[in-house]
């Protein structure tokens, strides 16, 4: 097991033990003892697309905004437009730096006119925290990391919707997507929320941290006659790359832009100042040097996170994601590319164990649901 | 993890088994499960000189590519074509079904290097 620079104890979910117990195999993810598989990723992975699966990410973040200025800060924040939300909705959003690079992307959730919160990733809740703190000055708002308290169970794949109607009723239905309520699970308040990061129908539950184990329980038990099964960071990885989803630490960081991440669906350049606006702007007039490009392997070679690609024998960039894709039984990934050649159909080299393997420029996502149930029939 | 008694062991974690002047090959039940889902295997060509701790073929997995190194020097003379249509019976059967690939040995005495099943439970216990 890799030793840690920081010399920081490794953190472990409320989940652990219930992870260990069902034979996980555990990594370090971020500085969290996580579930990479519990029986397979290709399996795990299926189980996602075809019925029903669960995921601890009780590592993930949540960071509260509470206040009479709580909108006109979020606002601030993020490049998104807060002001689209309304009571029981959320939204997808990057926080950028004052260079227009991402800190983190996070959902942004709206409980009330002065109450928000942020869901941001595991690995950067400190940062987040410090951020966001560091930009109140001028705003009535408090900024509380509720992480330490909140725990976080994912529900996802299409037996997902029958499993929740077991728990809350028909009207679970007609939650939509990216929409949630606030209910009770276990005898504890829960905010059960239509949101996801596999592509199918799905749920995030958000309760008190110290429910988390009768809550995967009742879940596990309850999901038993849809076919439910832990699903692992590996299977995770594999499902969100299909769908063509960004990772933190891969496809965005701290210099690289939304722009550049093809996430300008999410940057509101029309709305009032925000932190970023003024070097995205300018990104936008000047043109991208670079853009974020997905690309299917025309051959059995499988890309990796780290390899250059190539064209007539010149570097042009760097896969940020690679994997073997269940469902297209292929090699998929993500790059960076100079901007000249990220284009759609268009092909590329992609330098795999120091041999170049060509692939096809693709517009995401990989998967298509549609397309999927055709070619069964 | 299962650790076959009369096998040996490389620390790159291949198994080995001693067939008269041939040694046959493939991965431990601790790298298949570290590896993750196997979905692409390369084997060497028959005939291929092999040397002890040369690559000799390559797995890809659903998370990662590895080499898997040959524990002792020889000719390859047989491989498992089998793996290429079927890559997890690297997963399912790793000491059965699943072997790799058997060497000729030039130096029987080099398998004198490798570990035996207690010792390489050890060196894998600890991860």
């Amino acid at each position: 097991m890799s030793t840690q620079e920081t010399m920081q104890p490794l953190m472990k979910t409320p989940l652990y033990d219930v992870h260990v117990q069902s034979g996980a195999s555990i990594v370090d993810f971020n500085g969290w003892l996580m579930p990479i598989q519990y029986e397979g990723i290709i399996a795990e992975h299926n189980a996602v697309r075809k019925s029903v699966g669960i995921f601890d990410i009780c590592h993930m973040g949540v960071i509260e905004v509470n206040g009479p200025d709580a909108l006109r800060f979020c606002q601030y924040a993020i490049t998104n437009d807060a002001g689209k939300l309304t009571d029981g909705k959320a939204l997808y959003t990057p926080l950028c730096n004052k260079n227009g690079g991402i800190v983190d992307d996070v959902l942004l959730y709206r409980f009330g006119k002065e109450r928000y919160a942020f869901v941001v990733n595991a690995s950067n809740i400190p940062k987040d925290t410090a951020w966001l703190k560091g930009l109140l000055k001028g705003f009535q708002a408090e900024v509380a990391d509720a992480s330490p308290r909140t725990g976080i169970i994912a529900v996802q794949g299409p037996n997902s919707l029958p499993l929740m109607e077991d728990l809350y009723g028909r009207a679970v239905e007609t939650l939509q997507y990216y929409s949630f309520v606030e209910t009770e699970i276990c005898g504890g308040p829960c905010v059960l929320s239509r949101t996801g990061y596999t592509g199918e129908m799905g749920f995030e539950l958000y309760f008190p941290r110290e429910k988390a184990a009768e809550i995967w329980a009742l879940i596990m038990d309850k999901g038993k006659r849809y076919g439910i099964r832990p699903i692992g960071l590996g299977a995770r990885d594999t499902l969100r790359l299909e769908m063509g989803f960004s990772l933190y630490g891969h496809e965005i960081d701290d210099t690289t832009t939304p722009l550049e991440a093809g996430l300008s669906w999410t940057v509101c350049l029309d709305k009032e100042d925000f932190v970023g606006k003024k070097p995205l702007l300018e990104q936008k007039k000047s043109g991208l040097p670079r853009k974020l490009v997905a690309f299917r392997m025309l051959d059995r070679s499988i890309p990796r996170a780290g390899n250059p690609v190539r064209n007539m024998g010149k570097v042009i960039g760097k896969v940020t994601s690679g994997s073997y894709s269940p469902s297209l039984s292929v090699g998929i990934g993500m790059a960076y590319v100079d901007s000249l050649y990220a284009v759609a159909n268009s092909q590329i080299a992609v330098n795999i164990r120091g041999k170049d393997s060509f692939a096809e420029v693709v517009k995401p996502p990989f998967y298509h649901k549609k397309a999927a149930a055709k070619a069964k029939k | 993890m299962k650790t076959p008694a009369e096998l040996q062991y490389a620390k790159s974690h291949e198994w080995m088994k001693v067939e008269g002047k041939n040694a046959r090959i493939g991965i431990t039940d601790f790298a298949q499960h570290e590896l993750t889902d196997v979905v692409f295997v390369e084997l060497p060509k028959i005939g291929k000189e092999v040397k002890a701790g040369g690559q000799a073929a390559v797995i890809e997995s659903v998370k990662t590519a590895v080499d898997v190194y040959s524990p002792v020097s020889g000719k390859i003379v047989e491989v498992n074509g089998g793996l290429e249509n079927d890559p997890g019976t690297l997963n399912r059967d790793p000491y059965g079904t699943g072997w790799m690939f058997v060497v000729q040995m030039a130096k029987p005495e080099e398998a004198g290097a490798l570990m035996a099943a207690a010792d390489y439970e050890k060196l894998t216990s600890g991860k």
